[in-house]
């Protein structure tokens, strides 16, 4: 090979290079490893974890079972291993399971259209945001206290330099959102009013009251859901005009963090304006049914620096692990699954002392009787339980609360305990 | 001659809502060791919902039948090359995907208690080392999603920085040749965008560039090699021409595969830059997603980073909140955790020697394509390439033909099509990365297809003109597609 | 196909109709070829104002967008409707049926500036 290309050795093909851009040392990385070595090392770091610990986590990432199905279809070459279906005609498995992907979405959040997915729940909050301030061509937005703390730092990022005055909404003693500051704030120049149900503190909002209210100023309601399997047993949001998830409970690893896949879904209307990629149906030039990425020129691969937004990727391999979960589980499953989740949180919640006093899923925040929360934590540590998630981080006038997540896997042996820690004073 | 592909035989299969049948089911839930909870009566009546409309119910058998005959109908790594221009298609470990799923990872929440997340912190950290040590930059964050986040967050603390300073002036120099997200980018960070002009082979016009530097440029953001896949021979004095002004320089580092272990960025001038981990680090497509946008930083825009950050407390790591000058999140918790992971693997697995081995063997394996094209395709720029090559369709658009033509008669061949009309400075671009993980068996197949295409260009360009045709799936409808948008199935009225 | 002689053109390929106080704007058919199929017209309000040289919509293919310049500064009175349902219009009649939008002039002199349809021809013909 080296012949045909005309060098002598490898080092000639670098040779042109200006010598005062050149590394010359040896890189300051271990030697190359064996395939024992790095399955033994990722072993070993995997045991400095929490290993075989009940947890009581949620806020924004649950534990929920993975179907044995998922990894064994995203496991497959070519699903794995494929690239951006921008080639048709050899991407109809791709493009075929994200158009399934996208109806099933808009069936779960009773919208019209949704797109291929975006990064995650959290950074599709401040694409939506955008999205509204297009379509309304006002410049400010609301977000309520009660949405992830986290997504509304994201939101906070990206607007900084947008021109887009972001100001929350104080939640009321019922640990919703507070209509009356709401309609203090809801001015002519809000874009946008961003609420989640079930809310960070695991409370259904009332979103066909709010959604009157925003829109009856003009505004676009963004409705935010951190928890997909709430969709199974609860009304979707379909007075929202725009709605933003995160689909990491149907069958995405925690995985400390990522990668997750968000959605965004909105009306017909708004299709133009939504980002990110969008499959569409179409016929070959046999006149058979095929599928192709479309609307492309909302991206910026087109329009460049007048694109909806920057993103390029979208999350395929696990929009398409949350679509084997939806298939697998399915209309009735789904459903299960949900009155799972809230008969195990609520056995829970009914042994301990709630903060808040409104209809929640499988979420809710208790204020324990003496004892801190990172006292409680502490001693469940001690059973191989980690404890719900003490709010004072998020919270500061809740620094004596904290909260709990219950879901299909928890076992009622693990409440039990957990519920007695709560009584030991 | 076609000789990598041969017919044969796919499934058919309709869509999950087409197969769907009322009372089937793929899952099974352990009974309840609780109580049943009445919906209604726990969340209000008004607030269940009656069904979800229309959802697929089918058996797990039909759901992996289903997927699987899906699958069949795509083009893959596994199959063959993608010749794909700056897309670094190479091989996807398969100990990555192993590793990936440690138990002790993969079930690891962000909000763990610190004591019991010590391994996904190491992970964490020991990317960041050697990621730190191949761009030859003081820090990296890992918690960018993919490039194009990569290249946000690397803007907004450039902007941080010259905010810090008083002025975080008003506009950002792309080069003509930059991919899509540059200037998309420096939009959303409020900043304006100014071309710049690349020059007669394909690089930054230096004086071009010299007079666009004012006081009111606040960055050059550039590609290196660039997106002809040549080297910016004077990168020096292009940093030197920025920093001069007190201006900034932003690397894209999509095409990092050629310099990894041969330059380091860090050394040669750059300020900030973004890493594809899907690219370079081999983490998996995966047909459009995940991916993961490391950035890293020199020393001066340190402070800006998103936080939280590791530090070192005792002998355990720890997050630390207490970023005063950091730009905040770009996304809730800490980053692609499992993308770091396969990205660490890869990393492991080449070690310093095999990862310079690996950037060598990517530039022989593109030199080696441009050796055999260039008697039949008119290469775009003469100056030496890197890890990928760029030739335009001048020859062949002759007898009418054109890049996205060839593109779709290599499908027949049995290959994906290299990258099309891309970079926007050559005329009909072809763009070809082959990486290092393809053979010379798998290259020669490719160099045969091309020179076969170029003979039927000049002798049936017809058939060049209407290709693919042995596919499952002809050319489709994009404008179809696009005029009466279809983006969700709906049941068909009774 | 031929350039209405009684039209106006701009260098950025729009073409205008002006008829007393009024003026009809559309792209020409030079435009229409290079853009390919079109899919999509992104078309101003009845209402909105219109300034000469600024860009008051962009009409789409399946791969570019390109903006659209208007030759003379006005106000909205109708748009196209035809074209939202069937964008393809503009690529069969760019300069009869698949007008854009039109407009009340603002300068019924502004149109004077611009290029004859002898000069349009010859400016496409050298690019």
């Amino acid at each position: 090979m080296l012949s045909t290309i005309g060098a002598q050795s490898e080092e000639d093909l670098i040779s042109y290079l200006p010598s005062d851009v050149r590394f010359n040392a040896k890189l300051a990385i271990e030697d190359g490893k064996s395939e024992y070595e790095i399955v033994d090392y990722f072993k070993e770091v995997a045991e400095r974890n929490a290993n075989g610990y009940a947890s009581f986590l949620g806020a924004g990432v649950y534990n929920h079972y993975r179907p044995v199905l998922v990894d064994v279809v995203v496991s497959r070459g070519e699903f794995l291993t494929s690239y951006t279906p921008y080639q048709a005609e050899i991407s109809q498995g791709t493009l075929t399971s994200i158009f399934e992907f996208q109806t099933m979405i808009c069936q779960l959040t009773g919208m019209d259209v949704a797109n291929a997915s975006m990064y995650d729940g959290s950074s599709a909050v401040p694409e939506a945001a955008m999205m509204a301030v297009r379509v309304t061509k006002r410049d400010r937005v609301l977000i309520a206290r009660t949405v992830h703390p986290e997504y509304r730092e994201v939101l906070g990022t990206y607007t900084k330099h947008q021109g887009i005055p972001v100001e929350e909404i104080a939640y009321a003693k019922s640990g919703r959102l507070d209509f009356d500051d709401l309609k203090k704030k809801l001015t002519d120049e809000v874009a946008a009013v961003i609420i989640q149900t079930p809310n960070f503190f695991g409370l259904l909002e009332q979103v066909k009251e709010i959604a009157a209210l925003v829109q009856g100023k003009g505004a676009l309601l963004v409705v935010v859901f951190t928890e997909a399997v709430a969709l199974g047993l609860i009304e979707p949001p379909r007075e929202a005009d725009i709605v933003v998830g995160e689909l990491q409970s149907f069958a995405i690893s925690p995985s400390y963090g990522g990668p997750y896949a968000g959605i965004i879904a909105t009306h017909e209307k708004y299709i133009r304006q939504i980002p990110g990629r969008l499959v569409g149906e179409t016929v070959d030039a046999d006149g058979k049914r095929a599928y192709c990425l479309t609307l492309a020129t909302r991206e910026q691969h087109i329009r460049r620096e007048k694109a909806t937004s920057n993103i390029c990727t979208n999350q395929a391999l696990l929009a398409l692990m949350a679509t084997v979960f939806m298939t697998v589980y399915g209309k009735q499953g789904l459903r299960e699954l949900a009155e799972q989740n809230l008969a195990k949180a609520h056995y829970l919640a009914g042994k301990l002392p709630l903060a808040f006093d409104a209809p929640f899923f499988h979420e809710f925040v208790v204020r324990p009787n003496g004892k801190s929360p990172e006292a409680i934590n502490g001693e469940l540590l001690t059973k191989n339980i980690i404890g719900g998630l003490p709010l004072g981080r998020f919270y500061p006038e809740l620094k004596d609360c904290m909260l709990l997540c219950a879901t299909e896997m928890s076992r009622r042996q693990d409440m039990d305990t957990v519920a007695a820690s709560f009584r030991e004073s | 001659m076609i000789k990598k592909v041969s017919k044969h035989i796919v499934q058919n299969e309709p869509l999950l809502f087409e197969q769907s049948s009322p009372g089937k089911w793929g899952y099974q839930l352990p009974p309840l060791d609780v109580p049943p909870v009445d919906a209604a009566q726990a969340l209000g009546a008004e607030n269940v919902r009656t069904e979800i409309e229309d959802f697929p119910e089918v058996s797990e058998f039909e759901a992996l039948r289903h997927f699987t005959r899906l699958s069949t109908w795509n083009y893959a790594i596994d199959l063959g090359l993608y010749p794909l221009g700056s897309c670094t298609m190479k091989y996807n470990p398969r100990v990555n995907e192993l590793v990936a799923r440690t138990e002790g990872l993969a079930w690891a929440h962000p909000y763990q208690p610190e004591a019991l997340a010590q391994g996904c912190m190491e992970v964490v950290a020991a990317l960041e080392r050697a990621l730190e040590e191949i761009t030859g930059m003081a820090a990296v964050t890992l918690q960018p999603a993919a490039g194009a986040h990569g290249e946000f967050t690397g803007i907004l603390m450039m902007r941080a920085l010259l905010e810090s300073r008083g002025n975080p002036r008003k506009k950002i120099l792309v080069p003509d040749s930059a991919h899509g997200t540059n200037p998309a980018t420096a939009t959303m960070v409020g900043y304006s965008v100014e071309n710049i002009k690349s020059n007669s082979r394909g690089m930054i016009d230096l004086e071009v560039l010299a007079r666009a530097v004012t006081e009111d440029v606040a960055g050059l953001m550039i590609t290196n090699p660039n997106t002809v896949g040549v080297f910016e021979e004077n990168i020096r004095k292009i940093c030197g021409l920025l920093h001069d002004k007190g201006a900034l320089v932003y690397m894209d580092g999509a095409n990092m595969n050629a310099l990894v272990g041969i330059a380091r960025p860090g050394d040669f001038g750059v300020d900030v830059m973004h890493l594809n981990l899907h690219k370079t680090f081999s983490t998996p497509h995966g047909g459009g997603g995940p991916g993961a946008g490391a950035v890293a930083v020199v020393d001066v825009l340190k402070p800006f980073l998103p936080g939280p950050r590791l530090k070192r407390v005792g002998d355990a790591w720890a997050w630390n909140y207490d970023l005063p000058q950091s730009i905040g999140r770009v996304r809730a918790f800490y980053g692609n955790f499992g993308v770091l992971v396969r990205a660490l693997a890869y990393v492991m697995a080449h070690g310093g020697n095999g990862l310079r081995q690996a950037t060598l063997d990517a530039l022989m394996n593109a030199n080696y394509l441009r050796a055999l094209l260039e008697p039949h395709y008119e290469i775009a720029y003469k100056a030496p390439s890197m890890h990928e090559c760029v030739f335009s369709d001048d020859r062949q658009a002759k007898k009418g033909v054109r890049t996205g033509d060839i593109a779709k008669r290599l499908i027949d061949y049995g290959f994906h099509p290299y990258t099309v009309s891309f970079p926007l400075i050559v005329r009909g671009a072809l763009m070809i990365e082959p990486t290092e993980t393809e053979s010379k068996r798998e290259l020669d197949l490719f160099a045969d297809a091309m020179i076969s295409i170029a003979q039927e260009v000049e002798e049936n360009p017809e058939l060049v003109l209407k290709a693919p045709h042995t596919t499952r799936t002809p050319r489709v409808d994009e404008v179809r597609a696009a005029r009466q948008p279809i983006v969700r199935w709906k049941p068909p009225q009774s | 196909m031929s350039y209405p002689t009684n039209y106006q053109y701009t260098k950025e390929h729009e073409w205008v109709l002006v008829e007393g106080g009024s003026g009809t704007i559309g792209i020409t058919d030079h435009a229409q070829h290079e853009l390919g199929d079109i899919v999509f017209v992104d078309l101003p309000k009845v209402g909105a104002k219109v300034t000469k040289g600024q860009t008051f919509g962009s009409v789409e293919s399946v791969k570019a967008v390109s903006d659209i310049y208007a030759p003379v500064s006005g106000e909205v009175t109708e748009i196209n409707e035809a074209l939202s349902k069937t964008p393809e219009k503009l690529n069969e009649d760019p300069h009869g049926g698949a007008w854009l939008i039109k407009v009340k002039l603002a300068d019924t002199g502004e149109a004077k500036e611009l290029l004859s349809a002898a000069d349009y021809e010859k400016y496409v013909g050298a690019e």
